[in-house]
């Protein structure tokens, strides 16, 4: 008899509460947008953030609440922007031009040596926060790999000789690693470019970048003198390269007398 | 009658306190410890679910579990009631509150089967508590709950920042600093017992 009642009170608080779920659920149930899922599912789902919402699923969200454009996912690109204009039924938009990360940074382990030996916690900022960084250079790439550790893509990786390699297949320009260097190393540039560019970061003076850097922007105009197009300015001791005027002829690269004037967009690349 | 109120919380919070004392929760105590603002998502949650389920399952034991002889089912049976309570606020949350919902729906399901909810039911049963006295030592117990989580959430976000050998970090480590932590605990137990 004990048995039955036992059978009886836990078989019916089983149908009780599965009863009242089942209502719940049905009374309560909350009508989702079916285009959030089908957009969701269309992104990388890497949940990088670049396009300022937390996660592929908050940015979908907010496409379909009209809250985000449907351009905003930077690693997607024009391909995924299509296909979500697609799905919300509006005109194309955003760009094509495919973009990659720029390193403006040439100084490895070999030209540009340390100020002082750090055995700190292997991260930029740690580095940066102990007397303004081991690397002689004040602007130079520390080299402890924050940004390639910041890469949701795995598309950047530190070389062996302490600078960052951007792998163009891989690189999505969601700007991540952009946001982690410390020193503003990084910034997102026209993958295809054709035009020169000067990797350093250095404000120093002239002198200075000589005693810490052997491939340092010195600021010396040389390059500025031989650019037939006028598209090179010096500021702060560091030579600047207009990539709408320059047409890549090279007089610059000739002229400079430490070699560091280089193709756009190729450097640090692989 | 007070003194006997404040004693439940004196003794659920500091005391007893069920994680660092009776190691009930174990899991999200160390799962959901990293960022001391999930802690507190969490101890939120836990603290609404635990008041309610502790209620329930009182009113279960003590109305139906009890004139029927079937007191030996209670743990099966409130199992039953909390992971069925659970789902219940859950999906009533996401209909009626979808902001309370954001806030604590994510930690609902980890909640559904942990065995601090049942512990707290089963415990209090055990004292023989009033409802009363039930939902003081809910409410306590969880509190006590969220404590040990910011607190710990608070030493592993210093600990990040910490140059450790490889051999110590992550799990090892916040074991470690678990054990600790309940070791200094350990000096309220003498004080006061129920």
């Amino acid at each position: 008899m004990e048995l039955f009642t036992a059978l009886i009170v836990i078989g019916g608080m089983g149908l009780v509460f599965g009863g009242l779920l089942a209502v719940a659920a049905k009374h309560f149930a909350v009508e989702e947008d079916a285009r959030v899922e089908t957009i969701c599912d269309l992104l990388p789902g890497a949940n990088c953030g670049a396009c300022g919402f937390p996660g592929c699923i908050s940015f979908a969200e907010n496409v379909v609440g009209l809250k985000a454009d449907a351009s905003g996912c930077i690693p997607g690109g024009k391909d995924i922007c299509d296909s979500i204009c697609k799905v919300m039924g509006i005109d194309s938009v955003g760009s094509e031009v495919k973009k990659v990360a720029e390193i403006s940074c040439l100084g490895s382990r070999d030209v540009a040596p340390d100020k002082f030996e750090y055995h700190g916690v292997r991260d930029c900022n740690a580095a940066l926060a102990f007397s303004g960084g081991f690397k002689a250079c004040k602007y130079g790439c520390l080299g402890l790999g924050t940004c390639a550790e910041s890469c949701p893509f795995d598309a950047l990786h530190m070389g062996d000789n302490g600078l960052p390699i951007v792998d163009r297949e891989r690189c999505t320009a969601c700007g991540i690693c952009v946001k982690a260097c410390p020193r503003d190393l990084i910034r997102i540039a026209d993958a295809d470019r054709t035009c020169k560019y000067v990797p350093c970061n250095s404000k120093d003076k002239g002198k200075v970048v000589r005693e810490v850097c052997e491939v340092g922007c010195t600021g010396c105009k040389a390059c500025v003198k031989a650019c037939p197009q006028d598209a090179i300015v010096v500021e702060d001791s560091l030579a600047v390269i207009d990539s709408s005027k320059c047409d890549n002829c090279g007089e610059c690269v000739d002229a400079c007398r430490r070699s560091i004037i280089k193709d756009a967009a190729k450097v640090h690349h692989a | 009658m007070e003194l006997n109120l404040a004693a439940i919380i004196f003794v659920a919070i500091l005391a007893n306190n069920i994680v660092l004392n009776q190691f009930l929760g174990v899991c999200p105590y160390l799962g959901v410890s990293k960022r001391i603002e999930t802690s507190l998502g969490m101890g939120m949650a836990v603290v609404f679910v635990m008041t309610l389920a502790t209620i329930v399952s009182w009113v279960i034991f003590n109305f139906i579990l009890i004139p029927l002889d079937l007191v030996y089912l209670r743990t099966i049976a409130f199992i039953l009631v909390i992971a069925s309570l659970v789902q219940l606020v859950e999906i009533v949350l996401k209909k009626n509150n979808p902001t309370l919902f954001k806030a604590l729906g994510i930690y609902l399901p980890l909640i559904t089967t942990n065995c601090a909810i049942l512990g707290v039911a089963l415990l209090n049963i055990q004292m023989g508590h009033n409802i009363i006295q039930t939902v003081v030592y809910a409410i306590a117990a969880a509190i006590g709950f969220t404590m040990a989580l910011v607190i710990m959430a608070g030493i592993r976000e210093r600990l990040e920042l910490v140059n450790m050998s490889g051999l110590l970090q992550g799990a090892a480590v916040t074991l470690v600093t678990a054990g600790i932590l309940s070791l200094s605990f350990m000096g309220f137990a003498g004080i006061m017992t129920l």
